[in-house]
């Protein structure tokens, strides 16, 4: 079950950024930036959560996900050690992704060559 | 030999007006195919989602917590998607799949890769370096605002409520 | 002789050789085989895009003077153009080619611009035999002005596809080959048109107007033409050039679009069509210019268009301006 709801939730997640770019002409960054600080409002309000608890990689995986590790982050890190928090805590919790994303593009980028579309 | 010395008569100007034009344009350019757009972007951007529970699934049962499971199933998937980017695959899959591709972390991921990929000819730090951020650059920079902004204000509702 | 706008030569100046050189999908679409050249692997075995491009033109000049079988010294003036940021792309071909050489920048209505200047040079004894060429690359384009190749993002219907393409055309003052009659050089018209997938609802009014203004000043109506080719206006702005000059009371009944031609829109993938400036050229070099020749045409209008916004005033929130150019070109006999 968990496996349906992850696709459904994921799918339609993504469904949804579909419609935007179709009926808005929205451009992918602005999409994408939308995403992830809709993700930091959703997860602020403390709708977010439940739905990560029901989809797991269905909510964490697309960008709003994003948005609610980085929202996460900075709750949890204010909770540890005070208003500081608000400055570490976001993106500590997103330091993964990003490295991840940084580490690969390097490594990517010394051994692959810009490709035709043909 | 001596042309354009006299003052020329001024060309015949189209009757259209700009405002008659924009809706000539809208009238003339297709819009997108809405319903097959959506179909595609649920099923793929679905189907990277149920490959990252597979991988959370895997993970958990490998006995890692429920933070590290989540960040390695987001690591694993990017780096996926910078192989499928390096190899072409991930461009050809999106013309198709459209935000199916843009909106899971695998499209963050993909649009770091192809910059980097891309600007490699002028150089590992003037390209590679300086442009890697060109695309994703703004999902930092406004996402970490946002976390920022909400943790000040979580740490005053703390204080004062 | 200076009509209006319009250019139109007494002695009309000859297009002695032309060639077109294409990559690998304009050799896979409906004008393949009629290209001088292609290549299969769009790198041209560089390592940098940008030094692909101007292979690309390199090789459409070797073609031109090994078909009119004369050398660089005989060219007295090269006009060249592309769509790479200071027009680089022909620079970096003129390194090689000791002439001289004056650069234009008109996006994809290049072709025409140069074809135009080329012909104006030779008919007015300022130049033996002029140069025209121009090229664009897809993959150049891109990088530039979009996104990077391997980004994935999917095409709009309305965007179009810049061809991997270069064209070259020798002109003289005399000779056996098509004629050029008239030039126009077109006026900027902004229609307000703010998005840039959509480039040929942006040059369609200025296609329109530069049309108007040349059959006005020449004297002429459409139906005097084989055909109307405009340069890469796609599917979405020949629609609009038509419905534009039929509401101007000027309807073209014979209108051809290069970059409805140089591509099977279906089966290809290019959405509304071809664009560039290789898209107008290598159409005009690979179909207009062998169909003057031998007389399967006798008498058409070559308006290449072009989008002159930069990445820049798009990003301050500027429409894009439109431009066309004209030249009137005939078949040898015609006279």
């Amino acid at each position: 079950m968990d496996y349906v709801w992850a696709f459904l939730v994921g799918g339609a997640i993504c469904a949804a950024g579909q419609v935007l770019m179709d009926l808005t002409g929205l451009t992918p960054a602005r999409i994408l930036t939308g995403y992830v600080v809709a993700g930091v409002v959703l997860s602020a309000l403390g709708w977010y959560a439940p739905l990560a608890e029901l989809a797991g990689a269905g909510a964490s995986v697309p960008l709003l996900g994003f948005g609610h590790l980085l929202a996460q982050g900075a709750r949890n890190a204010v909770d540890r050690i005070g208003w500081l928090g608000a400055f570490t805590g976001g993106l500590s919790a997103a330091a993964g992704g990003i490295c991840a994303s940084l580490v690969f593009g390097v490594l990517a980028a010394l051994a692959a060559r810009s490709r035709d579309q043909n | 030999m001596e042309k354009g010395t006299s003052p020329r008569p001024r060309s015949r100007n189209m009757r259209l007006t700009p405002g008659e034009y924009s809706r000539m344009v809208g009238r003339a350019s297709p819009k997108s195919p809405l319903r097959r757009d959506v179909v595609w972007a649920f099923l793929v951007g679905g189907g990277i989602c149920l490959l990252g529970e597979w991988l959370r699934k895997a993970f958990l049962a490998a006995g890692h917590t429920l933070g590290d499971a989540a960040a390695l199933t987001s690591i694993t998937l990017i780096g996926l998607s910078a192989l499928c980017t390096a190899l072409g695959w991930y461009q050809k899959l999106a013309a198709k799949a459209g935000a199916g591709t843009l909106v899971p972390i695998t499209g963050f991921a993909n649009a770091v890769v192809s910059q980097a990929i891309e600007f490699k000819v002028e150089g590992l730090v003037t390209g590679v370096g300086a442009k890697m951020f060109v695309i994703a650059g703004p999902v930092i920079v406004y996402g970490t605002m946002a976390s920022w902004a909400w943790g000040l204000l979580y740490a005053a509702l703390r204080a004062w409520g | 002789m200076r009509k209006k706008d319009s250019i139109v030569f007494h002695r009309p100046p000859s297009v002695l050789a032309w060639a077109a050189v294409g990559g690998k999908k304009e050799a896979e679409g409906p004008l393949g085989n009629q290209l001088d050249a292609a290549t299969e692997d769009n790198t041209l075995g560089e390592t940098s895009w940008e030094t692909a491009e101007s292979d690309l033109q390199r090789r459409a000049v070797q073609l031109v003077l090994q078909k009119a079988a004369t050398g660089l010294a005989g060219v007295d003036l090269i006009f060249a153009g592309d769509l790479q940021a200071q027009c680089t792309a022909s620079a970096y071909t003129m390194r090689a080619l000791d002439v001289p050489f004056a650069g234009l920048y008109g996006a994809c209505s290049t072709m025409a611009e140069s074809l135009g200047m080329a012909a104006c040079f030779c008919a007015a004894g300022m130049a033996g035999k002029a140069m025209a060429l121009t090229s664009s690359h897809f993959c150049t384009a891109e990088r530039q002005f979009r996104t990077p190749l391997n980004y994935g993002g999917k095409r709009t219907p309305t965007a179009q596809w810049t061809a991997t393409a270069a064209g070259c055309c020798l002109l003289g003052a005399a000779g056996n080959g098509p004629r050029v009659n008239a030039v126009t050089f077109g006026r900027v018209r902004d229609y307000q048109v703010n998005d840039i997938n959509n480039m040929g609802a942006a040059m369609a009014p200025a296609a329109a107007q530069t049309l108007l203004n040349h059959m006005q000043a020449v004297g002429t109506t459409p139906a005097q033409y084989d055909s109307i080719y405009t340069g890469d206006l796609g599917q979405v702005g020949s629609a609009l050039l038509c419905e534009i000059l039929e509401r101007e009371g000027m309807p073209l009944p014979n209108h051809r679009d290069c970059g409805l031609m140089l591509y099977d829109r279906q089966s290809q993938q290019v959405k509304a069509g071809g664009s560039g400036c290789g898209c107008s050229a290598a159409v005009l070099c690979a179909h207009i210019l062998p169909g003057l020749a031998a007389g399967r045409e006798k008498r058409v209008l070559f308006a290449a268009t072009g989008a002159l916004m930069s990445q820049t005033l798009f990003l301050q929130g500027e429409s894009i301006p439109g431009i066309a150019h004209c030249v009137e070109l005939a078949s040898p006999e015609s006279l």
